[in-house]
């Protein structure tokens, strides 16, 4: 450092983080849908070096998802339509939680439902599951009873999904925003109101990419959800803009693949992050992420990494 | 199954458009099996985002840099120019750092031994019945059916034939063997030698085609089918094909990373590739 201000001797920081009355060994935890149920990656890194491992999307029963193609690169990102394909709550319970509950990290269930009876319904079932430290809750989807619309683009529907769950819950809660809105502090408030113990953002952003030759869309389902490099900057915006609108900690997703782009979430506010598209390019990523937090802070002189978390100068 | 940081060992173009590349691989020839394949990071800076995948064609070992060195270990791919990725990679030379996952996937199962094995391939979809064939003619007698559009999608027809396979060379525009379609030449061996198993990589027409064909003879097939991947360890969800028995209520979904690549054709739903054969042979499932 070429400041006047002398950096202390680090040598080894605390990443240690807390979130919900979660204790996470550090903020690196994957991204839903991208990280299987977690035992698809043992092979590649040791699992209980995550601060936490987040499940893909359980719904009440099994779904099928979407016809394929449900993937197609696109510039520094990719489009997905998986559809949400999922085992099911019941046949996580019995044949995944096996596995994940001899691991020495929290596990988290990310969720979701097409109407409020059935993410109330899903939230009980988890609540039966023991060994789950927290729930991520998905609000991402079309309420089917009501035309259709997605509960996480209006207040009110956000509100009482958050609130149906609430209800049935009895782990910490974390609401995972979606960035397709026009104010998402909207959003962040009302879930806040409704009982949210932290807020999870950004999942991804509704894309389309078209064949030129075919003229044909590149996805079977026209549409698909936009993650990678390529959404970083806006979901670095509205970590910032999110954490100014509520007191219940943060967590940051979109587009990181390095230990510097995790640095820029925390400094915004985010008091963990998550890591999705990354993977499927690097399976160490988070490994290599959580190192590179490590270096960072010992460079810096950082004794302890919450003091990095909204530490945004401006 | 892991991910290694290594370097390309060689590049070279076989045919227009068609590449050989050696990459070092530590324990790649006591793991790779038949009909596996690798995850290829093109290159280490972004783009292109997603790893391409593509089949182990063989493994081996080359002499030493130097002596008293142990031999270099390799993976070899072959691969067709198609699009970006591939066209970066054509562009890479000896000592240029990549990264590869794997092996990965379920490869071929062999079948009893002293059967007749009939391997099917369409243009570059032969990449792996090489190691597939290199085992096979072991303990049985093993015939290629290669088929292409022109002379130029044919290749490494000499490295099946040093194995002892016998090959059958047939291309649409006639330019090299046989003119017509790779399935004409699976009819006439099937009824020549009726108790064959069949191994089949290519295009999906061809694909359907000859499952039709082992269908009507109730001949045992195993295809090698290709789906867009971005993660390879069934992780994405992105690759899945529809298995046997597929129901909305009881989704039977495979992913074609990690169930496949490699499929028994009972695994599978047939309907589901949309093909005009299916209606052709009355489609009976
Ligand atoms: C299990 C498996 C084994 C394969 N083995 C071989 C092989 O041995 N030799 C060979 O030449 N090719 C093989 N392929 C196809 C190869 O992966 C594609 O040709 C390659 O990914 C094209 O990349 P690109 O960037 O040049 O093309 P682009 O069209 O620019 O690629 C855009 C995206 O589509 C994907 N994609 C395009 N074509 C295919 C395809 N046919 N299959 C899967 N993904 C595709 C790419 O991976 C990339 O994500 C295999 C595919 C699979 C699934
Ligand atoms: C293939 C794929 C599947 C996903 N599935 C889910 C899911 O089931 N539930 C969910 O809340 N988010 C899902 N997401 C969104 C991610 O969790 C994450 O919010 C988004 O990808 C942005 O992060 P990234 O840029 O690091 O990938 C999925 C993303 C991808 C790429
Ligand atoms: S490529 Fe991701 S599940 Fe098969």
């Amino acid at each position: 450092m070429s400041s006047t201000q002398k950096t202390q001797q680090v040598e080894k920081p605390n990443l240690a983080v807390e979130i919900a009355g979660l204790s996470l060994k550090n903020p690196i935890m994957p991204a839903s849908g991208t990280f299987g149920y977690g035992e698809e990656y043992a092979g590649y890194i040791d699992l209980n070096r995550l601060g936490a491992i987040v499940t893909k999307g359980l719904s009440l029963n099994p779904k099928a998802g979407n016809p394929t193609p449900r993937i197609a690169e696109t510039v520094s990102g990719m489009l997905n339509a998986i559809g949400l394909q999922n085992v099911g709550v019941q046949d996580f319970a019995r044949h995944k939680m096996p596995y994940l509950r001899e691991l020495n990290t929290p596990i988290i269930a990310n969720f979701f439902g097409n109407s409020l009876e059935e993410y109330g319904e899903v939230a009980k079932q988890l609540s039966d599951i023991p060994e789950l430290a927290a729930a991520e809750l998905n609000i991402s989807c079309p309420n089917v009873k009501k035309g259709g619309i997605v509960f996480g683009t209006d207040p009110k529907a956000a509100e009482a999904a958050v609130t149906a769950v609430r209800k049935h819950l009895k782990m910490p809660l974390i609401v995972k925003l979606t960035p397709n809105v026009t104010d998402i502090t909207v959003i962040a408030r009302a879930v806040e109101e409704a009982g949210a113990d932290a807020i999870c953002c950004i999942n991804t952003l509704t894309g389309m990419s078209i064949d030129v030759r075919t003229r044909k869309p590149r996805l079977a389902n026209r549409t698909g959800g936009l993650s990678g490099p390529a959404i970083r900057p806006v979901a670095v915006r509205m970590v910032h803009q999110v954490v100014q609108a509520v007191k219940v900690p943060v967590i940051g997703v979109g587009g990181i693949i390095r230990a510097e782009d995790a640095l820029e979430f925390l400094i915004a506010g985010a008091s963990a992050v998550q890591v999705g598209t990354a993977n499927f390019i690097n399976p160490g990523a988070m490994m290599d992420i959580i190192d590179g937090l490590e270096r960072f802070c010992i460079d810096e002189g950082i004794e302890d990494i919450n003091r990095l978390v909204g530490s945004l100068e401006i | 199954m892991k991910n290694l940081t290594t370097k390309v060992l060689s590049n070279q173009e076989i045919a227009p458009g068609y590449y050989r590349m050696r990459i070092l691989a530590p324990g790649y020839s006591q793991q790779a099996r038949p009909g596996q394949f690798i995850m290829f990071r093109v290159q280490l800076s972004l783009p292109p985002l997603l790893r391409r995948p593509f089949g182990v064609f063989r493994t081996g070992f080359l002499p030493p840099e130097c002596d008293g060195m142990p031999p270099l270990e390799y993976v070899e791919i072959l691969y067709k120019v198609v699009g970006r990725g591939t066209g970066i990679m054509q562009e890479l030379h000896e000592g240029d750092k990549v990264e590869i996952l794997g092996p990965l996937g379920r490869g071929f199962d062999a079948g009893p031994v002293g059967e007749e094995k009939i391997l099917v391939g369409g243009g570059i979809g032969l990449v792996p019945l090489y190691m597939l064939a290199s085992e096979l003619v072991k303990e049985n007698r093993v015939r290629l059916l290669m088929g292409g559009r022109t002379r130029d999608d044919i290749i490494t027809v000499t490295e099946f034939e040093r194995l002892g396979v016998e090959t059958y060379v047939s291309t649409e525009d006639g330019s090299l063997g046989e003119e017509g379609l790779v399935t004409q030449v699976l009819v006439r061996k099937l009824k020549k030698f009726p108790d064959s198993r069949v191994f089949a990589c290519g295009p999906m027409p061809m694909l359907e085609a000859v499952e039709g064909i082992c269908r009507d003879r109730k001949t045992p097939l195993q295809v090698s089918l290709e789906a867009l991947m971005a993660c390879g360890v069934g992780a994405c969800l992105g690759c899945v094909v529809i298995g046997a028995g597929h129901t909305t209520e009881q989704p039977k979904q495979l992913c074609t990373c990690k169930a496949g690549p490699v499929f028994k054709s009972e695994q599978l739903d047939w309907s589901q590739f949309g093909g005009k054969n299916q209606k052709a042979s009355g489609g009976c499932k």
